[in-house]
């Protein structure tokens, strides 16, 4: 049952195994059934990634083009009507006997203009348009315009004119720029790490002398002592909420402290953490071969020393699978924070800020998926590029 | 900023070191106090190996031990204490915070929600998972699938539900939808819903979300216990004539029950358990209420420590049985090692 099973492997260890045993031609396996389970598995695959692949794609488009359309649109080009005014009449000058006014209107690339808002596609870009005040009017696609006329043009103020623009796909970090200045994301960045740090490091220590004592040595309530860390394992952390506030409370009336702070985190994480680093050790130290530690213990070893200068470096792929899954599980929390670290703005944690930003800007979808994505960013990392032992432990860590 | 980090960098060495020093320094001061020799008696030698033996398992616990007592064992019988009293914890109410709660619309709300919650999230987890883990194993390109279905395990529940809130985002009927369930049904000319305020559907919603983090959890296991069976038995059984869809549920399932069942009770934990996505995605609001974030709004935003007492304790005792289970089944296995 232990993480020393041979199924531990996990997802590293393709089936090559079984397949290469058995010969094959090409496509005599492409039967009806196959092409099915080919066709499911992308449609579970598309299904589980798209709502990331949109989340991704947002945080980088242009913030005004990602409010008006939805990103799997992204790379097309969409159309935007737009206005801007012409000249004034004196602005005019001549030009081989005609009257000609030029100048640039805002909103290129132009696809088509006109003369009212309802008419802006009426004439092609490039094309001509008879003026209500007189001549003809040219809008090239860059926005540069010519108004020309046999005769002396007379209006007063700036006509208007009405377009419409193609707008180009942009892709921008301007929303990683701006969530990181605006919001204080930066801030909560240094305080997950701050968070994460010693949390993660500090139970690791303590929970690996307790899981060799339960693993390799004798004495009474052992059993017991297992039983209550199982147990352990499945306890709501709601349970434990109420308590350790008043608690820290309590502690803080004493010394005059804050019962809010870092130190009351890592302790909480460490804590919480405990049962399963325990329970993951143990299970692993218990399958380590008995026979070293027998002969070990004939050569005059003790305990600490059997432990320290064996059963730890053994331990390592335990360790890790340890410390990845408490890595992923304090960066990633957010009621612990919430309780422990306290609720003023410079305190908060990347999980805590995107929850405010969540509240605050609700709609302004490029700082929510920009933030988003920086909240996620390191453990995917951690994810990605350690997942053999987060399989392994995840494989020993549920309770077989 | 910089100063902070610094700060925990410090913390960790601290902390390190205390513990270093505690377990190095305990285990000398032992050997050194209970130290034996061959000039001292026999049974003065016998006594202090037997002392030092019975000993050093306690050196080696106790940190560990203080911990757990301090923050979850001391907890669960404070909390059950508190559930009995005031607000503030000074009022003896016998058991009227419980009856309160059973009486409350917005309890009872969240019981039936988390009820709900239990029924469909790790059913449809577990479901996913396996057939994922089946059809996986059986691709060339089923390790790449398994580790995209996989990656939302990595993903903080608050980050999970920036992602689906876009995509069940929504816009007034006559704006352009940025969602894409919305998309989707305004192309077929249906008019946009604002899904996450439609009860009792929103719940559903919801599950979505832990739906697609947990199933990464249940294939991973379940595609480790599908390796385990032996190749021999299914060879037999394709060598009788038996069909994939016949060896799926007469030997594969069977084979994986346990698992299953440990995949299951699992995913029904982290269910009873969850907050932070009711939290981010409604507040408990829309008829969307569960335990935890009902234990939470008594506990921090109304502050009353008796009544978020209770909760807690509610939820404490729907995780009993599987807790019981549990040791139940450790205990076993200690007694056939």
């Amino acid at each position: 049952m232990s993480i020393t099973a041979p199924v531990t492997q996990g997802t590293e260890r393709s089936p090559t195994a079984r397949i290469t045993t058995r010969p094959r031609r090409l496509f005599a396996d492409l039967t009806v059934s196959k092409v099915a389970a080919n066709l499911a598995l992308l449609l579970i695959v598309f299904l589980w990634t798209f709502p990331t692949i949109g989340l991704l794609v947002s945080s980088v488009r242009d913030a005004n083009q990602l409010a008006v359309s939805g990103w799997w649109t992204s790379l097309a080009t969409s159309t935007q009507q737009g206005q801007d005014r012409l000249g004034s009449a004196d602005q005019q000058v001549e030009e081989n006997g005609q009257f000609v006014l030029r100048g640039t209107i805002a909103g290129a690339p132009i696809s088509a203009f006109g003369n009212t808002s309802r008419d802006a596609g009426q004439v092609p870009a490039g094309g001509t348009l008879d003026m209500r005040q007189g001549g003809q009017l040219t809008v090239a696609e860059n926005g540069d315009y010519v108004w020309s006329s046999p005769t002396r043009l007379d209006f007063s103020g700036s006509p208007r004119v009405y377009f419409v623009s193609a707008v180009r796909p942009r892709f921008t970090f301007e929303n990683y720029a701006a969530v990181l200045q605006a919001t204080g994301l930066a801030r909560s960045f240094v305080n997950s790490l701050t968070v994460v740090i010693p949390a993660t490091l500090i139970p690791i220590l303590i929970a690996a002398f307790a899981a060799y004592a339960l693993a390799w040595m004798q004495f009474p309530f052992r059993g017991v002592i297992v039983a209550v860390v199982v147990g352990l394992l499945v306890v709501p952390l709601q349970v434990s909420l109420i308590p350790m506030l008043r608690l820290y409370n309590g502690f803080a009336d004493i010394f005059g402290t804050a019962p809010q702070g870092y130190f009351g985190v890592w302790l909480a994480h460490t804590a919480f953490g405990l049962p399963l680093a325990i329970y993951l050790l143990r299970n692993y130290m218990v399958g380590l071969p008995k026979e070293i530690m027998e002969s070990a213990r004939m050569d005059g070893a003790s305990h600490f020393q059997i432990f320290t200068t064996m059963v730890l470096p053994l331990s390592f792929p335990a360790l890790a699978s340890f410390a990845i899954f408490q890595f992923l599980w304090v960066w990633n929390d957010l009621l612990v924070a919430l309780i422990f670290l306290g609720s003023q703005s410079d305190q908060r944690v990347l999980t805590g800020r995107l929850i405010d930003l969540l509240g605050t800007r609700g709609n302004n979808w490029e700082l929510l998926t920009a933030g988003a994505f920086i909240t996620m960013i390191v453990p995917l990392i951690v994810f990605f590029s350690l997942q053999r032992y987060f399989v392994r432990g995840l494989l020993a860590g549920s309770v077989k | 900023m910089l100063e902070q980090i610094v700060g925990a960098i410090i913390a960790v060495l601290v902390a390190l070191s205390a513990c270093i020093a505690y377990f190095w320094g305990s285990n000398w001061l032992l050997d050194k106090f209970l130290a034996t020799d061959n000039s001292q008696r026999s049974e003065v030698v016998t006594r202090r190996d037997g002392l030092r033996d019975a000993l050093r398992p306690w050196l080696f616990l106790a940190p560990a031990l203080l911990f757990l007592s301090v923050y979850l064992v001391y907890p669960v019988f404070e909390t059950l204490r508190l559930s009995f009293f005031s607000a503030n914890g000074a009022q003896f109410l016998g058991l009227s915070n419980y009856v309160w709660a059973f009486g409350n619309p917005e309890f009872q709300q969240s019981l039936v929600n988390n009820l709900l919650w239990l029924l469909v999230v790790p059913a449809v987890s577990t479901g996913f998972g396996l057939v994922i883990a089946v059809l996986s194993d059986r691709l060339w390109w089923g390790n790449i699938a398994k580790s995209l279905i996989f990656m939302p395990m990595a993903i903080s529940f608050v980050g999970a539900s920036v992602i689906w809130k876009f995509v069940y985002a929504y816009r007034g009927p006559d704006q352009p939808q940025i969602g894409v369930v919305n998309a989707i049904i305004t192309g077929w000319g249906l008019p946009p819903q604002n899904w996450i305020t439609i009860a009792p559907w929103n719940s559903f919603f919801l599950m979505a979300i832990l739906v697609w983090i947990q199933t990464g959890f249940a294939m991973v296991i379940l595609s480790a216990a599908l390796r385990g069976i032996p190749e021999e038995t299914l060879e037999a059984a394709r060598i009788d004539g038996a069909n994939d869809i016949q060896i799926f549920f007469t030997i594969m399932i069977p084979q994986i029950f346990g698992t299953l069942i440990v995949v299951w009770t699992t995913i029904t934990i982290t269910v009873l358990k969850v907050f932070d996505i009711v939290f981010a995605m409604t507040g408990g609001q829309y008829q969307t209420q569960v335990l935890a974030n009902f234990m939470y709004s008594w506990m921090f935003q109304r502050g009353d420590f008796g009544r978020g007492s209770t909760v807690a304790i509610i939820i404490l005792l729907a995780v009993a049985p599987i807790m019981i289970w549990n040791i139940r089944r450790a205990n076993a296995e200690e007694g056939t090692r």
